[in-house]
């Protein structure tokens, strides 16, 4: 039996330990009527048959050259991270509530919660989240915790990428909390700092900055939080985390700093893998630690003084506070983190930024090349990091479908003729070459 | 060693791991009003020290593959290796999220059959893999209960009945979907008081939250009877899908009437656990609740004979409660539940009840038999059972909490303590099919000793653990108050 080790005489000898003469009996408690048989499901397969199968499914997918972002994003992840993170002890654990037989994954979150804390420039973090999407869903039940306002307005720039926009309205629909949006200027891509007078005096409880943003624009983020706390809203930061090795961490944003910074940790040496598991991080300021959601780790001793680390401050959590809780997460993306934790010790500081430096160079190179082609011109004329939008003058749609045909996954389709692209350190001259050439085909194609 | 030090701790200012990072060419060029003064203050090591450290690290942690992990509630059961290896080929994981379907036919048809499979092992009438864990199921599960209610204009269900013994997740759940949380009794016997429930429903419920199995470890024998008074007060039933391997292949949520469910795939269908995730927590909805069920989900069209896999997204489903994430779910972790209920079948999921079942019952049996106190001693187990250990604490002045730190040197896990709340000194205690009699056995020895060391020396068991059988030793019994009173969350450099 798979899995299963008992032989005969363990299954006869336990039955009459149990004094009960077959398995049948074990479920006696259950109404007859509710009894049923072994459900059909397809035919069960071996160890081998099931490789083959997946085998061959895993061999149809991806393969392309692809140039899509949107919150997800290719980057190369080093051998020893996955190596170690399936480790079984890692792999086969459990939320370390017994703490000292946990040790390996409590101090690996310490030092999770360490690197994410210095990557945002803030003071505390939490030991992850789902993914960024929900991550800043708790950030707004979180902000709306903090604050001592009674409205509960957030305000939502219209350049966080609407896949988390939609997200937190499903997720915090039901508590009362009313999205603002802050609409945006529509020749540079990001938010213009002097169009927020309209939004003063609206009692803001708090307001989301995206750097950069869903059109890869990088804001102007300390002229949005000083404005942010000038009419007395908490700023919450959404960033991509490879970023923050190049550009200002949230902490430092303004003359205060974003109170809470979150996001997804996907670029983090975690996998693309269709959509998940990834994780979602978040920090913040000390004084806002009390309303965070989610597992926290802390150090501390035993009687003798060793240095040990505990699940802490469970008194927010739903296994105690259960409907007055911060938040109903119970399990999180641990082992996500462990990579996470490895692929940063592995880059350190200087490696991080040279992934941030040469997704930024990648990216100008490509921008050049493809608005060199006639029919391709940049829609926005801000500052970018690894992602740009292009307009181009033939329906997206069909330029797509011809890419595919030269093995080219060329961006995400904003509308009919926009296209939103990314280009990180994975991609050499040759791809990018590759790709402007078919596009500068196609192109031209469409001309004649 | 190297894993009493932080990994900040090994690093020396300038040493690089430079293999690891791309070549750059050009300085950037943006403004420097936009870029960060100091570099973030990551640890500066090798690729061995990278390596040693957590590797060392690991090996301070108890695993189901490295000790018994009787961790009730939880289900920690062997997870197959080729589980992991089939959702870690490259094709797999290379693939971004947002690309055509048409580059993902693979796994989208080892979803598309998932999604069958689990509709059909939980007698569901359709099942959404898109929730990320259990108590994102359960959100997925209420919302739907709410939208229902709002979409028969039916505004004034604002009451979540849930019984006292159940998961935290699900009152901090009926609170984060606005009702207001109402707590039903158990009786003496572990079974939902009935009169209780008779008396607490009306035109205000939305629905009545059950776990089934119970969280005390037995059948909930009165179950149709309870959905009838429910749904005769226009309530609808939603089912915690945590203890679903206690009855696979024997009865079906959906056929008790139940009318949604998530399923921890991290519990029945075996993925790993992580440390603490990443889970997946489908949900599935009964016939009514079918058009509410969260997006995306996928579907399969039939072209000139072959299946088409594509995602259904709200524009396919308008009544959808919509996303709860940026993308589809965690797919990894679906994979790995899609190749373990290939590899069982159905066959395979009725042995898994019925071999949880038998050796919760074993061990129940054989501790009871060593003097042990069963909290329901009149009851079946289901996969898992409650002891208390009242008598023990209040003739050796041993706790629960002790008996768990001292089994912890014995080489075990220790199990669930103090849930349910209901039960004094509780151990929760959940063995799993993937356990052999042996180790049963072991653990019965165990507990056994203790309970002599407690009588004899009970200063030891109060004070363990003392010796954990971790390369170089764990710590002996931490200090969380001081954690709480003063948290030290992150490293910095004194």
């Amino acid at each position: 039996m798979p899995f299963i080790p008992h032989t005969e005489k363990d299954l006869q000898d336990m039955l009459s330990d149990i004094g009960i003469s077959s398995l049948d009996g074990l479920f006696a408690e259950i109404p007859e009527s509710l009894c049923c048989e072994a459900p059909q499901l397809l035919p069960a397969l071996n160890e081998m048959e099931v490789s083959r199968l997946m085998g061959e499914r895993a061999g149809k997918d991806g393969g392309m050259l692809g140039f899509i972002g949107g919150g997800a994003y290719e980057h190369h992840i080093p051998a020893a991270v996955w190596e170690i993170t399936t480790r079984g002890e890692f792999y086969s654990a459990y939320t370390p509530y017994q703490a000292e037989a946990s040790q390996g994954t409590l101090q690996v979150l310490y030092e999770y919660q360490s690197m994410i804390a210095g990557l945002t420039g803030l003071e505390v973090s939490n030991a992850s989240l789902y993914d960024g999407a929900s991550a800043a869903a708790e950030a707004v039940l979180m902000a709306v915790r903090c604050s001592r306002k009674k409205t509960a307005k957030v305000g939502v720039p219209a350049t966080v990428n609407p896949r988390t926009i939609k997200t937190i309205a499903n997720l915090i629909g039901q508590q009362g909390i009313e999205l603002v949006e802050i609409s945006y200027d529509l020749k540079k891509g990001c938010i213009d700092p002097a169009s927020l007078s309209q939004y003063s005096g609206n009692d803001l409880v708090a307001i989301i900055i995206p750097q950069p943003n869903f059109f890869g624009t990088i804001e102007d983020v300390d002229a949005l939080t000083d404005w942010a706390h000038g009419e007395g809203a908490l700023v919450i930061g959404v960033v991509n985390p490879t970023s923050l090795a190049l550009l200002k961490p949230p902490g430092e944003w303004g003359h205060a700093g974003a109170d809470i910074a979150c996001g997804d940790g996907q670029p983090l040496g975690i996998p693309l893998s269709s959509g998940g598991p990834y994780f979602g991080f978040l920090s913040c300021q000390k004084k806002w630690l009390r309303q965070i959601p989610g597992r926290v780790v802390g150090k501390t001793q035993d009687r003798d003084g060793n240095v040990g680390y505990v699940l802490t401050m469970q008194a927010r959590e739903q296994h105690i506070r259960r409907s007055k809780a911060t938040s109903n997460i119970c399990t999180n993306q641990g082992l996500m983190t462990v990579a996470a934790t490895i692929y940063l010790a592995l880059l350190g500081p200087s490696g991080l930024l040279d992934v941030a430096k040469a997704s930024l160079q990648n990216s100008q190179i490509l921008k050049e090349k493809l608005t060199a082609i006639p029919g391709v011109d940049l829609l926005y004329s801000g500052h970018t990091f690894h992602e740009f939008v292009v307009k181009l003058n033939r329906p997206v749609d069909t330029v797509l479908k011809e890419l595919y045909k030269d093995g080219i996954v060329a961006g995400l389709p904003l509308d009919s003729d926009c296209l939103l692209i990314c280009v990180t350190e994975t991609k050499t001259l040759e791809d990018m070459e590759r790709f402007s050439n078919c596009l500068e085909t196609i192109m031209s194609r469409s001309f004649s | 060693m190297s894993g009493d030090r932080v990994i900040f701790e090994e690093g020396q200012i300038g040493r690089r791991s430079n293999h690891q990072a791309p070549k750059v060419m050009v300085d950037c060029d943006l403004p420097q009003a936009f870029l960060r003064s100091r570099p973030p203050p990551l640890p500066e090591v090798s690729e061995l020290q990278v390596v040693r450290h957590y590797t060392l690290l690991s090996q301070k942690n108890f695993s189901v593959d490295t000790q018994f992990y009787p961790l009730g509630s939880c289900t920690m059961k062997y997870n197959p290796r080729v589980c992991n290896t089939m959702a870690m080929l490259p094709g797999f994981l290379g693939r971004h999220p947002l690309e055509p379907d048409q580059t993902g036919q693979g796994v989208m048809a080892s979803l598309f059959e998932l999604q069958e499979m689990l509709a059909s092992v939980s007698g569901m009438a359709g099942v959404s893999l898109s929730p990320m864990a259990g108590a994102q199921g359960e959100f997925a599960g209420v919302s739907m209960i709410r939208a229902y209610h709002q979409k028969n204009g039916d505004t004034e269900r604002i009451e979540m009945l849930v019984p006292d013994a159940a998961h935290g997740t699900n009152p901090a759940t009926a609170a984060l979907c606005g009702f207001r949380v109402r707590e039903i009794p158990t009786d003496e016997n572990g079974d939902l008081d009935i009169v209780s429930l008779k008396g607490a429903v009306g035109p205000q419920t939305a629905g009545l939250m059950l776990t089934n199995p119970s969280t005390l470890g037995v059948f909930e024998r009165r179950v149709e009877e309870i959905i009838a008074i429910v749904h005769d007060a226009g309530g609808l039933l939603y089912y915690d899908g945590a203890n679903l391997n206690a009855i696979t292949g024997r009865t079906r949520p959906g056929d008790m009437g139940f009318d949604a469910i998530h399923i921890n795939v991290h519990k029945t269908f075996s993925t790993p656990h992580g440390g603490g995730g990443p889970g997946a927590g489908p949900v599935g909805a009964s016939q009514r609740l079918k058009p509410f069920l969260p997006v995306p989900m996928v579907t399969c069209d039939r072209v000139g004979g072959e299946p088409v896999y594509r995602w259904l997204n709200q524009d396919d489903c308008p009544d959808s409660i919509g996303q709860l994430s940026a993308f589809m779910g965690n797919i990894g972790v679906l994979l790995r539940a899609y190749v373990y209920l290939r590899m069982l079948g159905g066959a395979g999921m009725r042995r898994v009840a019925d071999y949880a079942a038998l050796n919760a019952n074993y061990l129940l049996a054989k501790l009871t038999a060593a003097g042990f106190t069963p909290a329901f001693p009149n009851r079946l187990a289901s996969h898992e059972f409650i002891l208390t250990l009242k008598p023990e604490a209040d003739n050796f002045g041993v706790t629960a909490l002790d008996f768990a730190k001292r089994l912890l040197d014995y080489g075990f896990y220790a199990p669930t303590i103090y849930f349910p709340m209901l039960v004094p000194e509780c151990l929760l205690i959940e063995p799993t099919e993937t356990e052999s009699k042996e180790e049963l056995d072991r653990f019965v020895a165990a507990m056994v000793a203790i309970r002599q060391e407690a009588i004899e020396d009970p200063k030891l068991v109060k004070e363990a653990p003392h010796n954990i059988p971790v390369p170089g030793g764990g710590p002996g019994r931490l200090d969380e108050t001081q954690a709480a009173r003063k948290p030290n969350l992150i490293w910095q450099k004194d």
